[in-house]
């Protein structure tokens, strides 16, 4: 099992003949993804990475029956992507694109959220359920199937996080990188419990940063309902304030999303709270022996 | 992107917002000459920097005379100003805003800002003017006004009564006023990309006028493409000239105080390296994000703009290889120390996507200083002990 993507799931790649479209619509292939055809205008009837090339979201859903859509195109034109793919009906758009306008994905989100249209990102490295579907740019190889469910805002800590767990001679369900950005998609509070739903899924990680409070509901929600072990790393803890950390919503605004407040609140909703993500492992250990 | 309060009043105006009237002056006499233009008795010379706290910091005077105008423009052009904001270097003050005086009775506060929880622009507004906000929303939150706008049906009657009754405005003319101003504060944030505006404070006048008699704006720099006239506003002094030079390459850099320089992909694993680092005991002295675009040239800026520091006594690249391959670090890395320099430890750990061939690589070159980790623990213990001159 798994959450949201497996082996049968069917997708498509919006700017799919693309420089970056191509390369990773290629590894994804590679990895087994059932990626069934890609959207880029006027080349409509193209045969790219053979699979059909569509002008539209909606012929290519249309044809293809693909329920999610992974989102290469450049930032300026995001938001139409995303809204196009919620019009036509997709299930969940996988947005890889870094530095699209955060007016744009508001509007573009709330506009999804209107259809019933899930989105993970901007700016993100996508989803990966392990050895069956690989959404996004992440080293496959590093994903090996196991027990643990995996969210995080930053791509290379997944990465970092992944590997670690499966060095404890433990693997992953799904992974998700939600991205960075003032406003993203699904969050903490969607994944949760989703993972808490999962038969095969015994711990959860969460990687969060500072910046925003999507860590504080996320705790508040836990201590509610989840009853699987948490891991949770915040990265900042060392950032100062008022200062942006590379991704566009890490910055800590006035006394508002430090490192150490997620901490807290997370830890007092029982969260296993590492200081390093060194330490993700064996935290992980930890919680799965108990 | 930041931009000058006489800046944020040139686009105020643009909306009809109401601002005092002001020149900006480069030197003296251009501030006398526009304390002349102006006309009245009374005129305020403001500093103009990127940070707030100017008054406190002696960068706001109150002149009452043309000679006062003189005085105050020379005291103040040229001075290094020191505020809470700009750290205790101060900023060197370079242009100066020569403005109208106006007849206060009331200040007041007004800020549009993203609301991250609730996905859309909030706007806020305070009766506590002239007051640090952070201040206000700790120790009397009740005092702050919140009334967050859906872009998808824009600012509404309800929005403006929300905040008119909320601050206490009874008077039928001044609540018809108040909302017209907030109402143009938020088209403008929304048309602007904004990413924020602060006016602190906003005046009432005795005639039941309100002012804006400060102003602060911030943009959305993933939107600036489309903003060309706001992007003409950009005044590189005020940036860090270390950070810019990264952001030429692509990459994100911002200094910290420690000793270790860090090059890392990935913002998150970038603060998690700097947080391994102080847990094991060391400082970080940087953020480095090498980003997806990382090659032997962006490298090789990266060592450049970290050993532009004094204070650095090791290096700890961090790479897990994603997008970046970790033989494509590995080449850079060796061409890096051709091209620069590298007169301190570098520990390396690299990770991920070809992370074996990548190992063979920094063997094979076999360069002294170059100190191998197998993971991000191994990695930070060694780099922490190379600082201390223990390894």
């Amino acid at each position: 099992m798994s959450i949201l993507v497996n082996s049968e799931t069917k997708v498509i790649v919006q700017g799919f003949t693309g420089k970056e479209g191509t390369f990773h619509a290629e590894q994804c292939l590679a990895y087994g993804t059932k990626i069934v055809g890609g959207v880029t205008p006027n080349k409509g009837g193209q045969e790219h990475l053979g699979k059909p090339v569509f002008n539209t979201v909606k012929e290519a859903v249309a044809s293809t029956g693909a329920t999610v859509s992974m989102i290469f195109v450049p930032p300026a034109f995001v938001a139409d992507a995303v809204m196009e793919a919620a019009d036509a009906g997709i299930e969940l758009a996988v947005i890889i694109t870094e530095g699209a306008p955060v007016r744009d994905m508001q509007a573009a989100k709330a506009y999804a959220v209107k259809h019933g249209m899930m989105t993970i990102g901007p700016n993100c490295p996508g989803i990966i359920t392990a050895e069956e579907c690989k959404i996004g740019i992440m080293p496959g190889n590093i994903f090996k199937k196991g027990n643990v469910g995996l969210i995080s805002k930053s791509g290379t800590l997944t990465y970092e996080g992944a590997n670690q767990v499966c060095n404890e001679g433990f693997g992953i369900t799904t992974a998700v990188g939600i991205g960075g950005d003032p406003i993203i998609g699904l969050s903490y509070k969607q994944l949760l419990p989703m993972f808490e739903a999962d038969p095969e899924t015994e711990a959860i990680v969460m990687i969060g940063e500072i910046g925003g409070d999507l860590e504080i509901q996320a705790a508040e929600f836990i201590k509610q309902n989840i009853t699987k072990p948490v891991v949770a790393f915040i990265a900042g803890q060392t950032a100062p304030k008022g200062k942006r950390m590379g991704h566009a919503g890490a910055i800590v605004s006035g006394s508002a999303g430090t490192a150490k407040e997620k901490m807290d609140a997370l830890e007092k909703a029982g969260v296993k709270v590492v200081v390093s993500p060194a330490e993700i492992g064996k935290a992980v250990k930890e919680v799965l022996s108990k | 992107m930041n931009i000058h309060e006489y800046q944020a009043k040139e686009i105020f105006r643009k909306y009809d917002v109401p601002v005092p009237r002001g020149q900006l002056a480069l030197s003296v006499e251009e501030a006398v000459e526009a304390a002349r233009a102006l006309g009245g008795d009374v005129w305020v010379v403001k500093a103009q920097i990127h940070a707030g706290g100017r008054g406190l910091g002696g960068g706001v005077k109150l002149a009452k005379s043309i000679e006062e105008v003189r005085e105050h423009a020379s005291a103040i052009l040229g001075m290094t100003l020191v505020t809470h904001q700009t750290g205790p270097e101060g900023k060197l003050v370079q242009k100066i805003y020569i403005e109208e005086g106006a007849d206060i009775k009331d200040e007041l506060y007004l800020g549009v800002v993203l609301d991250r929880a609730k996905e859309m622009p909030v706007i806020m507004a305070s009766t506590e003017g002239g007051m640090e906000i952070e201040k206000v929303a700790e120790e009397t939150p009740e005092k702050i006004v919140k009334v967050a706008v859906d872009p998808a049906i824009g600012f509404q009657g309800f929005h403006g009564r929300e905040l008119v009754f909320g601050l206490g405005i009874t008077d039928k003319a001044e609540q018809r006023k108040f909302i017209d101003f907030a109402s143009k504060l938020y088209r403008l944030y929304l048309e602007n990309d904004a990413e924020l505006i602060e006016i602190n404070p906003l005046i009432k006048t005795g005639s039941g006028d309100f002012l804006a008699l400060d102003g602060k704006m911030g943009f959305d720099d993933s939107a600036l493409y489309r903003h060309p006239d706001i992007e003409a506003m950009r005044d590189i002094s005020e940036e860090d000239p270390d950070e810019r030079e990264a952001g030429k390459y692509n990459l994100s850099y911002v200094a910290l105080d420690g000793e270790i320089g860090c090059m890392v992909n990935g913002a998150g694993l970038a603060m998690g390296t700097m947080d391994t680092i102080n847990y094991m005991g060391g400082t970080p002295a940087n953020f480095l994000d090498v980003g997806g675009t990382a090659n032997a040239e962006t490298v090789a800026k990266g060592f450049e703009i970290i050993l532009k520091n004094p204070k650095v006594k090791a290096i700890f690249v961090n790479i897990f290889g994603g997008i970046v391959r970790c033989d494509r670090i590995a080449n850079g890395i060796l061409e890096a120390t051709k091209m620069v320099d590298v007169n301190v430890p570098v520990v390396v750990r690299l990770d991920g996507t070809n992370a074996a061939e990548a190992a063979e690589i920094l063997k094979n070159a076999n360069i002294s200083n170059v100190i191998s980790a197998s993971d991000l623990a191994d990695g930070a213990k060694k780099a922490v002990a190379a600082a201390k001159g223990e390894l």
